[in-house]
């Protein structure tokens, strides 16, 4: 069975002044994958990201999703053609309830394809949250925060849902249970997370692509990536 | 049988209902000076529950809400002092004019947030200002304009309204209130007001949750400005006078201090705001002539010791199902 493409980077760049951050990246990510993004610190990996959801606009490239050309679209736009995106800090509404934090999110939410009809208390049971609904989103502990960040990029009922760094913070415990919502999550959802906790990629990822000085270094499943020579010579500077 | 507690939207609406009944009933109790303060006051009210759509519920500290109201005051006050028209019809100019400069200032103002906005629309404001003076064969300005005996009734289905009684001045000003009131409550309570409060606690984040966050904010300075403006075209038309004054800096002023006061985000807090605010200074006027100087202090204390405001607080501390 052909597997579907659901995003589509060509020759992606950006610069910042004289720093390429992001150098005539290509990218494909096929439907139904949990892909892991790694690289050394100012690889690119974040910019790169922010080009994806529209943060910010790329100088050159193009990217496609799910068959439309998005690169001239607004951010908002590209959340409603189904792409969530949550923040590598925590950014929530903090001075309203975590309920409302969901409403808020799902109010934008895509029609269902199959499945049951949304229910946010239901959603906040799954990643772990259930009976906070009616606290001060901004009084959860540091973890709980980014589980609510994750309930409100499922309350999108995405296509994709793209994290960066999600389990910066958390402790051993909450990153078993983030890595289970994200096992789960990708039942429904495409998922590209950035990353730097390795076991958490091995765990979860199907495909790796390591990125180093804006550029693809190297990109497949996690074994042949752990084994990659170039990418031990990036990562461990041998 | 268990007993549940009413849901929060009776309680509120059972709130608004009695706010209403009191100031309808006021008018029987009232002498004749304070029936007409309270008939200003709701005029002012329904002002600053403009200002509160945009402030209040968006975040969006506007330094320059008397142009609108000076729009809505000037458009009725001179299409019925130079064109003749009636009053339903220069109420409504008035209206459409607030909303109509809104969109052309927001697609501007928009463009900056904070500080920025807060700058800007002060220039634009002054700008208003400075135009009702310039026009002043039109205008006259400063000294200003009283309307001709023929904008001070109406035919409405039939019935005759004359804006010269004072019990039809108190219950028109009433109504626009009730009006007033009702948007704001419908505006906060639907996917819009999630969005505009979405964004006035964190845009970024409303962005990036599919919001396009320009076109929320100019609806909710739209909204803003016409009901300001409503509030300025009816305070011309039911005190049948209008002059520079109403579109200077300190009617900008008095409508953030009124929803400071009362309650920013809270659909009360602004009417409260006007009353008390209004009744401290003039009360202060009674005995001092730097009665401005109470309007300075209250906006300092306010801003450093008591941002959520009267009703803001109240809502947090004991009853969180307030509008």
């Amino acid at each position: 069975m052909a597997a579907v493409t659901l995003l589509k980077a060509r020759r992606l760049s950006k610069s910042f002044g004289g720093v390429r951050a992001v150098q005539a990246v290509d990218f494909d990510l096929r439907e139904g994958e949990i892909r892991a993004i790694i690289g050394p610190n100012g690889a690119g990996k974040t910019t790169f990201v922010d080009l994806l959801c529209g943060r910010i606009a790329a100088n050159q490239g193009t990217v496609e999703f799910a068959g439309c050309d998005i690169t001239a679209l607004a951010v908002h736009r590209r959340v409603r053609l189904g792409i969530a995106y949550t923040f590598q800090i925590t950014s929530i509404f903090a001075n309203l309830t975590v309920l409302e934090n969901i409403a808020i999110a799902a109010q934008n939410r895509l029609p269902e394809r199959g499945g049951a009809p949304f229910d946010a208390i239901e959603t906040l049971r799954r990643v772990g949250l259930g009976g906070q609904e009616n606290r001060r989103a901004g009084a959860l502990a540091y973890g709980h925060q980014r589980l609510l960040e994750a309930a409100m990029g499922l309350s999108l009922n995405p296509r994709l849902l793209i994290f960066d760094e999600p389990t910066q913070g958390l402790s051993d415990g909450e990153i078993q249970g983030f890595c289970d919502l994200l096992a789960d999550a990708n039942r429904s959802t495409t998922i590209l997370l950035i990353e730097h906790n390795m076991p958490v990629v091995m765990k979860l990822a199907r495909r790796i692509t390591v990125f180093d000085r804006g550029r693809v270094l190297a990109e497949g499943a996690p074994r042949d990536i752990q084994d990659n020579a170039a990418v031990q010579a990036a990562y461990l500077g041998q | 049988m268990k007993h549940r507690p009413a849901p929060p939207d009776l309680k509120a609406a059972a709130l608004f209902v009695a706010v209403i009944a009191a100031l309808f009933a006021l008018q029987f109790v009232l002498p004749e000076y304070h029936r007409l303060s309270v008939t200003r006051i709701m005029v002012l009210a329904v002002f600053a529950t403009g200002y509160n759509i945009l402030f209040g519920y968006t975040g969006l500290l506007s330094l320059g809400h008397a142009m609108f109201f000076g729009a809505g005051l000037y458009t009725a006050g001179l299409c019925a002092y130079h064109l003749g028209w009636g009053v339903p019809a220069a109420f409504a100019g008035g209206v459409v004019a607030g909303a109509l400069l809104a969109l052309l200032v927001g697609c501007v103002a928009l463009r900056t947030t904070g500080v920025s906005f807060m700058i800007v629309t002060l220039m634009f404001a002054q700008v208003a200002y400075l135009a009702t003076l310039y026009f002043t064969a039109y205008t006259r300005g400063d000294e200003g304009l009283v309307l001709p005996q023929a904008a001070r009734s109406f035919e409405w289905f039939g019935a005759s309204v004359d804006l010269t009684d004072p019990a039809t001045r108190y219950n028109l000003s009433l109504l626009l209130l009730v009006i007033a009131l009702a948007a704001v409550w419908g505006v906060a309570r639907s996917r819009t007001g999630r969005a505009m409060v979405a964004i006035r606690e964190n845009e970024p984040r409303a962005r990036m949750l599919g919001y396009n966050t320009f076109a929320v904010k100019l609806q909710a300075l739209i909204i803003s400005g016409a009901l300001s403006a409503a509030a300025g075209a009816a305070y011309a038309l039911l005190f049948a006078y209008i002059g520079s004054s109403f579109a200077a800096i300190q009617y900008s002023i008095d409508a953030l201090l009124y929803t400071l006061l009362g309650g920013p985000g809270s659909v009360l807090g602004p009417v409260l705001g006007a009353f008390l605010m209004f009744y401290l200074v003039d009360v202060a006027s009674q005995y001092t002539s730097a009665y401005l100087l109470v309007t300075g202090v209250a906006l300092i204390l306010l801003v450093l010791y008591f941002p959520r405001g009267i009703l803001g607080t109240v809502k947090h501390r004991w009853l969180p199902w307030l509008p």
